[in-house]
C-alpha cells in the first residue's frame, strides 16, 4: 500500500548509508546509523520523527554543513566528501537554501542587508545584489519591509525574510529545520502557503517538522527513528504519519 | 542564472567577491563599533595610550636624532682631525698615553707639503690648542670657558656664523694681536645689554678685543655649550696661556666624497712629519665626524630601542585589550558566524571579518591617539621651545602603520578561532 510515486526531476541530493556519529568523551552517540535518500529535483519532502530521532543531523549533512562519519552523499552527481572548505562553502551558498527555526537574521541589518548577504558572498556587485534581493522579498510579499530591521518585523515576517535569504541566489534545494517551530499556526500556515508557492514554481524543498498540520502540505514524508529511516511514502498518511507526532 | 555570474572569468570573480566581502566587513565593523561604544571606546583607549606613548618616545627620539646631527655637524664632515686619541674607545690606552704630542708646528709642515703635492686631496691644515679658563668683563665672570689659539684660515673649517663683528684677520692672526672671538653664552652673560664689539675682556689678568661675536650653536649632545668659547690668534694664546705647543690639527679636504683617499694622503703626510720608518705604526690618529659617528651611534641606537620598547609594552597591553574583545566578540556572535557560514561565507570570509573589526578598532585608537600625540607635541613645542621633539609625516605613517598592524596581529588569533568555527557546532551555540 505504502508506494513512493516516481519523480521527474533530475536526482538532486544522492546519500547512501549515511552515518554520524558523536564522540563525547567515553561515550559514542550515534545520530544517523545509516540512512540512505534519493532526493530528486521539485520534490516536496517533509522529515519527521520523535525528537533526538537525527532529523537535524540529517539535515546538516544534506545542506553540507557537517560531514558524515561514514557512507556516501552526492549532490548534483558531485562526491561531497572530496569537497574541500571553500567549495562546501560554495554549494552552500550556491545550492543550498537554509530556513532556520529561529530565523537567524542578523539583528542590525535591514531586512534588504539580510537577503543581500549570500550574494555578498557570491560576489555579484552591489547594484544587481540589491535588485535581486529586493525582487525575493517582494515574491515573499515584504516589499514594504524591505528596510525595516528583524526587531521591527513579526515572527513571520522574520521568517520570510530569512525564507526570501534561502531563495536569492536561487538555490537547487531549500531546507527547512522547524520553519515553523517558533511560529503560532496561523503565521505558520502564511509560511507554508509561501512553501507551497515555490514548489509550484518548480522548486526542492526539504523541511523538518513535528506537526500534522505542516506535514501534510508536503508530497513526501521521510521518517526516522533512532538515526534510521522508519518510513519513506509518498503523502502524508494518517494513520502511518501520526506516531511521529507523539514526542517522546 | 542570475545576472552578476555570467560572462567572468574565475580570478576576476574571485577578486570582486574579495572586494565585496572587504566593504561589507568594514561596514560590518563600522555597525559593531556603533552599537558597542562604550565597549569600544575603552578598548580603543588602550591603543589609544599606547599610540601617544609611542609617538611620543618617537617624536623625542627624532629630536635627539636632530640634536646628535646637528651636534655631529660641528666637526664639519669635509675636516680630517689629527690627535694624538682617537674618537672612539680603546682598550690598550697605554699604548696612546706615551704617542708623542701633536705640535702646532706640524701645521705649517703639513701645509708646505700639501702645496708641493700635485693634486692633493687635502687643503689646508691649521692648528688648533685650548685650555679652560674664565673671562671677566668689568665685575662679571664667566668659568670654564673653552679658550682656543688658532689660525685665522680655521674659519675655513669652522660651521658656525656670526652674530656681530667678524674673525680675526690673517694679520692679526700672525701678529698675534689681542684680540678675540667670543663665543654666545660669553657674550650673553658678559654683555647682556650692550654689544660686546671692541670692549676687551679679561683672560689670565690679559685683555683681549672682542672682534666678533658667534652666533648661537647650542650644545654639544647636550653636555656641554658649544657657545662658551673664545677664540684667538694662536701666537697669543701661546704667549699668555702654555708655552707647549700641543695641539690639534684641523685638515680640510678637497672633495669630501674622498675622504677615504684624503686620509691616507694626510697618514703618510704625517709619517713623514714625523720621520717614522716604514716598520713603525702610525703614532698619532687621524678622526672625522664619521668615526665619532659610528661610535656613538650605537649608543644612540640602544637609547632609542629602550625607549620603544618600554613605550611599546603600554601599547602591547592596548593590543592585548583588542585581542581580548575580538575574542568577546567571536564568541557572543558564534551563532551568526554559523548562520553566516551557512550562507556560503568561507573561512577567509570570517577571518577577514574580525581581523577587520580589531584593526579598525585600533586604526581608530591609532587616529584619536596620533592626534592626541600631536596636540601634546604642539603644546610641549610652545612650553620648552628647546625641547628635543620632532613632529614628522614618517612618524604619521609609522604610527598608521603600527595600529594596522597592532589591529591584525592582535585580532588574528580571536579572527583564526572564528574561521574555523564548525559552522554546526556554531549555530547550534547558545
Ligand atoms: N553536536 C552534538 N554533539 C553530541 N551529540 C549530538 C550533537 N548533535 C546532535 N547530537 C545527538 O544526536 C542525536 C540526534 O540529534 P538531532 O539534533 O539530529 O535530533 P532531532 O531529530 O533534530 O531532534 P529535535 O526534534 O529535538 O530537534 C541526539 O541524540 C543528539 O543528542
Ligand atoms: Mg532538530
Amino acid at each position: 500500500m505504502v508506494t513512493s510515486t516516481r519523480p521527474v526531476g533530475p536526482l538532486v541530493i544522492d546519500i547512501e548509508n549515511i552515518t554520524k556519529d558523536y564522540v563525547m568523551g567515553e561515550e559514542t552517540v550515534r545520530a544517523l546509523r545509516g540512512v540512505s535518500l534519493q532526493i530528486h529535483k521539485n520534490e516536496y519532502i517533509a522529515v519527521m520523527g520523535p525528537s533526538g530521532s537525527g532529523k537535524s543531523t540529517l539535515m546538516n549533512m544534506l545542506g553540507c554543513l557537517d560531514t558524515p562519519t561514514s557512507g556516501r552523499y552526492e549532490f548534483n552527481g558531485k562526491n561531497v566528501a572530496e569537497m574541500n572548505d571553500d567549495e562546501l562553502a560554495a554549494i552552500r551558498n550556491r545550492e543550498i537554501g537554509f530556513v532556520f527555526q529561529t530565523f537567524n537574521l542578523l539583528p542590525r541589518s535591514t531586512s534588504l542587508r539580510n537577503v543581500e548577504l549570500p550574494l555578498i558572498y557570491a560576489g555579484i556587485d552591489p547594484d544587481t545584489r540589491e535588485e535581486m534581493a529586493a525582487h525575493v522579498l517582494h515574491e515573499v510579499g515584504l516589499s514594504d519591509r524591505m528596510n525595516h530591521k528583524p526587531n521591527e518585523l513579526s515572527g513571520g515576517q522574520r521568517q520570510r525574510v530569512a525564507v526570501a535569504r534561502a531563495l536569492v541566489n536561487r538555490p537547487s534545494i531549500i531546507l527547512a529545520d522547524e520553519p515553523t517551530g517558533n511560529l503560532d499556526s496561523k503565521t505558520g500556515e502564511e509560511i507554508m502557503a509561501l512553501f507551497e508557492d515555490l514548489y509550484q514554481r518548480g522548486n526542492t524543498i526539504i523541511l523538518v517538522t513535528h506537526e500534522r498540520d505542516i506535514a501534510v502540505h508536503a508530497r513526501r514524508t521521510v521518517h526516522l527513528r533512532d538515526g534510521l529511516i522508519e518510513t519513506d511514502h509518498a503523502g502524508f498518511i494518517p494513520e502511518l504519519d501520526l506516531v511521529a507526532l507523539e514526542r517522546p | 542564472m542570475s545576472a552578476g555570474r555570467t560572462g567572468l572569468s574565475p580570478v576576476f570573480r574571485d577578486m570582486k567577491r574579495f572586494l565585496y566581502e572587504l566593504s561589507e566587513s568594514w561596514k560590518i565593523a563600522a555597525s559593531q563599533m556603533r552599537s558597542n561604544l562604550t565597549r569600544s571606546t575603552l578598548t580603543a583607549l588602550g591603543v589609544i595610550i599606547g599610540i601617544v606613548a609611542v609617538t611620543l618616545m618617537g617624536t623625542a627620539i627624532g629630536g635627539i636624532q636632530v640634536g646628535f646631527d646637528k651636534s655631529m655637524s660641528i666637526f664639519g664632515d669635509d675636516v680630517l682631525y689629527v690627535g694624538q686619541w682617537p674618537w672612539k674607545k680603546v682598550d690598550d690606552w697605554w699604548n696612546y698615553r706615551d704617542r708623542k704630542k701633536i705640535k702646532t708646528e706640524y701645521a705649517d709642515a703639513l701645509n708646505r707639503m700639501i702645496a708641493m703635492t700635485p693634486n692633493s686631496n687635502l687643503m689646508i691644515a691649521i692648528p688648533t690648542s685650548s685650555v679652560i679658563r674664565s673671562v671677566k668683563y668689568a665685575d662679571s665672570e664667566v668659568g670654564n670657558v673653552l679658550v682656543r689659539g688658532t689660525v685665522s684660515d680655521y674659519i675655513i673649517t669652522s660651521t658656525f656664523d656670526f652674530k656681530e663683528g667678524r674673525f680675526f684677520n690673517d694679520l692679526e692672526s700672525r701678529g698675534g694681536a689681542n684680540v678675540c672671538v667670543v663665543g654666545y653664552d660669553v657674550a650673553d652673560a658678559l654683555f647682556p645689554s650692550a654689544s660686546p664689539i671692541d670692549k676687551s675682556v679679561l683672560i689670565n689678568g690679559q685683555p683681549f678685543k672682542i672682534v666678533g661675536v658667534i652666533a648661537r650653536q647650542g650644545s654639544f649632545l647636550g653636555l656641554f655649550s658649544l657657545d662658551s668659547i673664545v677664540v684667538m690668534p694662536l701666537p697669543a694664546f701661546q704667549k699668555y696661556f702654555t708655552a707647549k705647543s700641543e695641539a690639534d690639527i684641523l685638515v680640510k679636504v678637497k672633495d669630501k666624497t674622498e675622504l677615504a683617499e684624503a686620509k691616507d694622503e694626510l697618514a703618510g703626510l704625517m709619517r713623514r712629519v714625523r720621520g717614522l720608518p716604514p716598520e713603525k705604526k702610525d703614532d698619532f690618529s687621524i678622526n672625522e665626524q664619521q668615526a665619532l659617528k659610528s661610535t656613538l651611534d650605537p649608543i644612540k641606537n640602544s637609547i632609542a630601542v629602550a625607549g620603544l620598547f618600554i613605550t611599546g609594552l603600554s601599547l602591547f597591553v592596548g593590543a592585548i585589550g583588542i585581542m581580548n574583545i575580538t575574542f568577546v566578540s567571536v564568541k557572543e556572535r558564534t551563532r551568526e558566524i554559523g548562520t553566516r557560514k551557512a550562507l556560503g561565507a568561507r573561512r577567509r570570509t570570517i577571518l577577514l571579518q574580525f581581523l577587520i573589526e580589531s584593526t579598525a578598532l585600533c586604526l581608530l585608537g591609532g587616529i584619536i591617539g596620533l592626534g592626541f600625540a600631536f596636540a601634546m607635541c604642539f603644546l610641549i613645542g610652545i612650553a620648552f621651545p628647546f625641547f628635543p621633539i620632532q613632529f614628522s609625516t614618517g612618524l604619521v605613517v609609522i604610527s598608521m602603520v603600527v595600529s594596522i598592524l597592532t589591529g591584525l596581529i592582535s585580532g588574528f588569533a580571536p579572527a583564526w578561532t572564528a574561521s574555523r568555527l564548525d559552522p554546526v557546532t556554531a549555530l547550534r551555540y547558545e
